[in-house]
């Protein structure tokens, strides 16, 4: 249990995809000058994360992992040039499933995420999280733990910077910095904030 | 014609770069660059797979039902990606296992996707590849002019040569250890931006918000 807990608030701090890693950089940047927008983009990714991370654990373990097929009586097949094409393959896939699901039974929270939800298609932190749980080797429990740690600092990142960029227009800021230029150098301030988490054992 | 390639490759070296101006690609930009080697790797991989994700998705593309033409798409990047990982792992392991998941994710990357949607479905084949080609130089530029700067003031090396003796080693310079931490890269971009806004004007957004300017007339 406490295992599952440190990797969980590890996920979320110290190793932030979206501080850390730089992974869904293009969205953060993108979609974060309104935190209600931010927050519904943040839960979108979270729940995609939560589904898509263990997913693809249990394709990476039971399919394309060297020796992975045995069950099938093919002790000594690796599949695993095959990993990119089936993660991606499969985000797309959970993705049109969650959001056809949603619009079927939960229309309000549909109607409140439906734009996002084709975006998150592309964003390197939902394929950046299945990458590290391939990279990493865990296993189920620890994908799901991981996939929904990760989602949610991702989400907690990208309402953060919502926050400052709502403030920050009332700011005066030099020309050339204007927009998306001193959207970087906030980020790099969160990042570094961020950064006092690193180098926590837990 | 001839012009318009030219324009195609040129363009979006500096006039309309995709990450200083279109804001696209930027995960790698920043995670990529602490030496320049991993960078000029990832600058290869970026660009052959946009320029030939781009001719070869517009050779199909009046082959393409439009309702499923992403998943199309993202099935052509990510086998040409496949195909670039597998190289790296053959013929530059180390360098492989440096970039760890950033090759895997060129597949979402925002350039080769963006680019793939918005010219590739339009163009011929060789208009398309210039414009991967171009786009992918442009890329190139950002990544490799602050890997540049957080390799040598982080490092005092570039592609893992001395350039600047450093302090611990016996030579006069002390390491700005924050060059190689992620923060860095966010300012490096953000300085970069500044500086290519100043020099090219038309580039800069308008603000959100202005501050009403109370003219002294107004006041009586």
């Amino acid at each position: 249990m406490e295992h599952y807990l440190s990797l969980f608030i590890r996920s979320i701090f110290v190793e932030n995809l979206a501080l850390a890693f730089f992974l869904g950089m293009c969205t953060f940047l993108a979609v974060s000058k309104k935190i209600e927008t931010a927050l519904g983009l943040g839960i979108a990714v979270v729940l995609v994360q939560a589904i898509t991370v263990p997913t693809n654990n249990l394709i990476y373990q039971y399919l394309l992992k060297e020796g992975a097929l045995s069950w099938a009586g093919l002790p000594d097949v690796d599949l695993s040039f095959l990993g990119l094409i089936s993660y991606i393959g499969v985000i797309a896939a959970m993705v049109q499933i969650i959001e056809m699901a949603m619009d079927k039974y939960v229309p309000a929270l549909y109607n409140a995420l439906g734009i996002f939800l084709p975006l998150i298609t592309v964003n390197c932190a939902i394929l950046g999280g299945t990458l590290f749980m391939v990279e990493r080797d865990y296993n189920l429990a620890e994908s799901a733990v991981y996939g929904v740690g990760s989602g949610f600092g991702w989400a907690l990142a990208i309402t953060a910077i919502a926050g400052i960029r709502e403030k920050l227009k009332y700011s005066d800021v030099p020309d050339g910095l204007q927009g998306l230029g001193i959207t970087f150098i906030t980020a790099g301030l969160m990042a570094l904030g961020f950064m006092a988490f690193s180098g926590i054992q837990l | 014609m001839a012009s318009q390639a030219k324009n195609n490759v040129i363009d979006p070296i500096i006039d309309n770069n995709p990450i200083t101006l279109q804001v696209l690609g930027i995960c790698s930009a920043l995670a990529v660059t602490t030496n320049m080697t991993a960078a000029l790797i990832m600058c290869i991989a970026l660009t052959s797979v946009t320029a030939f994700s781009g001719a070869i998705i517009s050779s199909i593309r009046h082959h393409i039902p439009s309702s499923i033409r992403i998943i199309v798409q993202m099935t052509v990047i990510a086998s040409l990606v496949i195909i670039v990982d597998q190289i790296l792992k053959a013929y530059a392991y180390e360098a492989s296992k440096q970039l760890s998941v950033f090759v895997g994710l060129i597949i979402t990357n925002c350039i080769v996707l963006g680019r793939a949607e918005a010219y590739a479905m339009k163009n011929s084949p060789g208009m398309s590849f210039l414009d991967g080609l171009g786009n992918g130089l442009g890329y190139s530029v950002v990544l490799l002019v602050v890997a540049f700067f957080r390799e040598l003031f982080g490092a005092g090396k570039l592609f893992g040569h001395t350039i600047i003796p450093v302090a611990n080693e016996g030579g006069w310079y002390v390491p700005n250890g924050l060059m190689l931490l992620p923060p860095s890269a966010f300012f490096i971009i953000g300085l970069m931006i500044w500086a290519i806004r100043s020099w090219k004007p038309q580039q800069v957004e308008a603000p959100d918000y202005q501050i009403h300017q109370v003219h002294r007339t107004e006041v009586l």
